[in-house]
């Protein structure tokens, strides 16, 4: 809470050392015309300002992440011989007693009668806090202050602060991109730790060959008909089902409908046709959800009726049509640009020896933009694999495995989402088998995406 | 070498013989839009003669050319005015089949523009969907000749199932052209055929060139005066959208009527 006043105040301080630092600048040119400077002068103030913003807000932070454990380690210490070594030998001990301490300290109700040494310790802690946080202050302030004077003395006409910004911005950027490739390699990890864990509890070939998909775990040693099975076939089946509807809904339509929005719309029929379908990529998920269990679902489940079949009301069907107009804009909107970006000399080339419109377009811009649209198509793939929202509502939770689009299935997503609903305990394999269910996944749209990717890299090298 | 020394050294400009005129626009107009790009434009195209349109850039000498076989009809906006015979038929008279116009008479653009298919492909295409080559033999023979006929069959004939965007530029511009023979047309269009070649590739266009004003009537756009001089038999020069000058090529270079044409081959403006 305090922090954020130190955070803002450096903020200030930053924003006022740029206009120091860039009236700083326009004396050093002494009256002369400005060219005299090597920079401009709100390069030298934003040098200034980077030197006086940058390292105390880096201090800030790295503050914030070690502070508490150095403070904990100390109260720790300072607790009665008999407890600390406790605390020390049994990271759970450690964390109780932490957990106490902290309540104590912000006046929490704790579970158990006040000890007096923990109060000691609690009371400890405060004050600990309140004194780091006072240095904080301290150091922050007067690091921006001392640094951003320091930058200031620096500054002369043929100071290169145009150079100087530059890199630290080069700097700034990739810090970015790290953070980005860093937070997904940490996910990836944690993903691959918990997958090995349940690996410990359920065997491999198992979970990846087994047949039978029943997740529950028995509560008690004497509960009947819940001993667990963990074969995942059936959930990557019904995937495979639902994403094949889908594509076979969403293919032909998309595809058509890029021909025609790239080879026969005039401008103006394109200008409205291209926003509308992707207002349908804008539609949320839930939406698309709730209409396909309410809406599309009973339809089909009607008209089977009618035909005398059998559908069932949470069948895959509704939801693999439901989830293919779903991903009709995915489709037709990346074909289109493939298709347009087929060079119009190609298409003069064509009509040029007499090929009727369609003759060309079948015969030289499909040829020529087949890559790119199927790349669109395993792209599109990919996000009907991992699609979640529309399948928790409309496919069901029954884990079958058939291959009759009328029946029920279930999906990897839908297990995903019904594994870690409500409270569970963490390291048991029902929730476990989430995260290897995840990796798969995760390791099945990576690929998708990598080949979608290189094939249409490689297609757009050929007009470049 | 000046313009005109190079007419007198290659001394082959055939005399006036009386020729039949393949293509006839009379008082031809096109607008872009609001645009007006081409004014009342008279002229005759004889047959197996290559004529050459010449003019400073944005004159309209595309244009025109896109006029003959109608390729004008692919731009939005664009409208045609006046009568256009090709062997004495008006092709802008409501009946006339487009499709079967551009088998006709074909067309070579500025830049190569092979289709990413093979070498094979590319000139059968044409064929192909005119269905003029019934079976893989026949097919093969057209191929054939029409290669022999650009000048590539021997540096093709190894390669037919390579892709046409493998070749070197002016290789690639052989192969448009002989795409474009493979349907058999009567006339064919060039737009600047070598403004993207090096000098070599350009040399052995403008040879093709001379060969296949036998079989076929030929305009070429240009922008080199040296290339309209050694090429073509006749020459038309446009100006600002009007045809200005035309006549034999030599006739036009050594001692053109207008002051305008006058200006433009010694380079005055352009
Ligand atoms: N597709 C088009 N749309 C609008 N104006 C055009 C188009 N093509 C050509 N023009 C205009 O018509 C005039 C003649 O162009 P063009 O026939 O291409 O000239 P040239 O081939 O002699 O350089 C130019 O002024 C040009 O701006
Ligand atoms: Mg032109």
């Amino acid at each position: 809470m305090q922090i954020s006043y130190l955070v803002i105040a450096l903020l200030l301080l930053t924003g006022v050392s740029y206009f120091w630092g860039r009236r700083r600048a326009v004396s050093l040119a002494k009256g002369e015309h400005l060219v005299v400077l090597h920079s401009l002068p709100s390069f030298h103030g934003a040098y200034v300002a980077l030197w006086c913003g940058l390292p105390a807000l880096l201090l800030v932070a790295l503050w914030m992440i070690l502070e508490p454990q150095i403070v904990e380690a100390v109260v720790i210490n300072q607790l009665p011989a008999d407890r600390a070594i406790l605390a020390i030998s049994d990271p759970n001990v450690f964390k109780l007693l932490l957990t106490d301490i902290r309540n104590l300290a912000s006046g929490n109700i704790v579970s158990q009668t006040i000890d007096p040494a923990l109060q000691a310790a609690a009371n400890s802690y405060m004050r600990y806090e309140a004194i780091s946080q006072q240095a904080l202050f301290l150091v922050a302030l007067s690091m921006a202050i001392v640094m951003g004077s320091f930058a200031r003395t620096r500054l002369s006409q043929r100071f290169r602060a145009r150079n100087r910004v530059e890199k630290i911005a080069r700097w700034a950027m990739m810090t970015a991109s790290l953070i980005a490739i860093l937070t997904t390699v940490g996910i990836v990890l944690s993903l691959i730790f918990e997958t090995i864990r349940f690996f410990d509890k359920v065997p491999f070939d198992e979970f990846l060959f087994g047949l039978k998909w029943s997740p529950q775990m028995a509560m008690r040693e004497d509960q009947v008909g819940s001993s667990g099975a963990f074969g995942a076939i059936p959930l990557f089946a019904g995937t495979f089902l639902i994403t094949l509807i889908a594509m076979v809904v969403a293919v032909p339509i998309g595809l058509f409908s890029a021909i025609y929005m790239s080879e026969y719309a005039g401008p103006t029929m394109r200008s409205v046709v291209k926003p509308a379908l992707e207002i349908l990529a804008g539609v949320p998920t839930v939406v698309y959800g709730f209409f396909a269990a309410l809406t599309v679902a009973p339809f089909f489940r009607g008209a089977g009726e009618s035909l005398g079949l059998d559908v069932s009301s949470e069948s895959a069907l509704a939801a693999g049509v439901v989830m293919g107009i779903m991903i009709i804009p995915f489709i037709s909107s990346l074909s289109d640009d493939v298709m347009n970006a087929v060079p119009q000399s190609l298409r003069d080339g064509s009509y040029a020896l007499g090929a009727t419109q369609s003759e060309t377009i079948k015969q030289v811009i499909l040829p020529a933009a087949l890559p790119g649209i199927v790349g669109a198509v395993l792209l599109a793939v990919s996000r009907a694999i991992g699609e979640t929202m529309i399948v928790v509502m409309a496919a069901g939770l029954a884990a079958n495995l058939t291959a009759n689009p009328l029946e029920a299935v279930t999906t990897v997503t839908v297990q995903i989402a019904t594994l870690l609903v409500g409270d569970q305990e963490f390291d048991s394999a029902k929730t476990l088998a989430a995260f290897a269910l995840g990796l798969v996944l995760f390791v099945i749209t990576l690929c998708l995406n990598m080949v979608a990717l290189r094939v249409v890299r490689k297609y757009r090298e050929k007009y470049d | 070498m000046s313009v005109a020394e190079q007419l007198e050294n290659s001394g082959q400009p055939e005399k006036a013989v009386e020729r039949k005129s393949k293509v006839i626009g009379k008082d031809i107009t096109v607008h872009y839009g609001e645009k007006q790009a081409l004014f009342d434009v008279n002229l005759a195209i004889p047959e197996h003669q290559v004529t050459a349109l010449i003019g400073p850039s944005g004159c309209g000498k595309s244009t025109f050319l896109r006029c003959i076989n109608r390729m004008n009809d692919v731009i939005d906006g664009c409208r045609v005015g006046g009568e256009l015979t090709v062997d004495g038929v008006d092709i802008y008279r409501s009946n006339i089949d487009v499709v079967e116009l551009r088998a006709r008479v074909g067309m070579v653009f500025q830049k190569p523009n092979p289709f990413p298919k093979s070498i094979y492909d590319n000139i059968a295409y044409g064929p192909r969907i005119h269905g003029q080559a019934s079976g893989r033999g026949e097919m093969d023979e057209v191929v054939e000749t029409s290669l022999r006929r650009a000048g590539l069959w021997d540096e093709a004939k190894d390669r037919l199932e390579e892709p046409g965007t493998s070749l070197s530029g002016g290789q690639q511009q052989r192969l448009c052209i002989a795409r474009a023979i493979a349907v058999n047309p009567d006339v064919i269009l060039m737009d600047e055929p070598c403004s993207a070649l090096d000098p070599i590739a350009t040399a052995r266009i403008e040879e093709l060139i001379d060969e296949l004003r036998e079989r076929f009537t030929i305009v070429i756009v240009t922008h080199s005066m040296q290339q309209a001089a050694r090429v073509s038999q006749r020459t038309a020069f446009f100006h600002l959208g009007v045809l200005v000058d035309e006549g034999e090529t030599d006739q036009i270079f050594t001692n053109p009527k207008d002051e305008r044409t006058q200006d433009y081959i010694t380079g005055r403006f352009g």
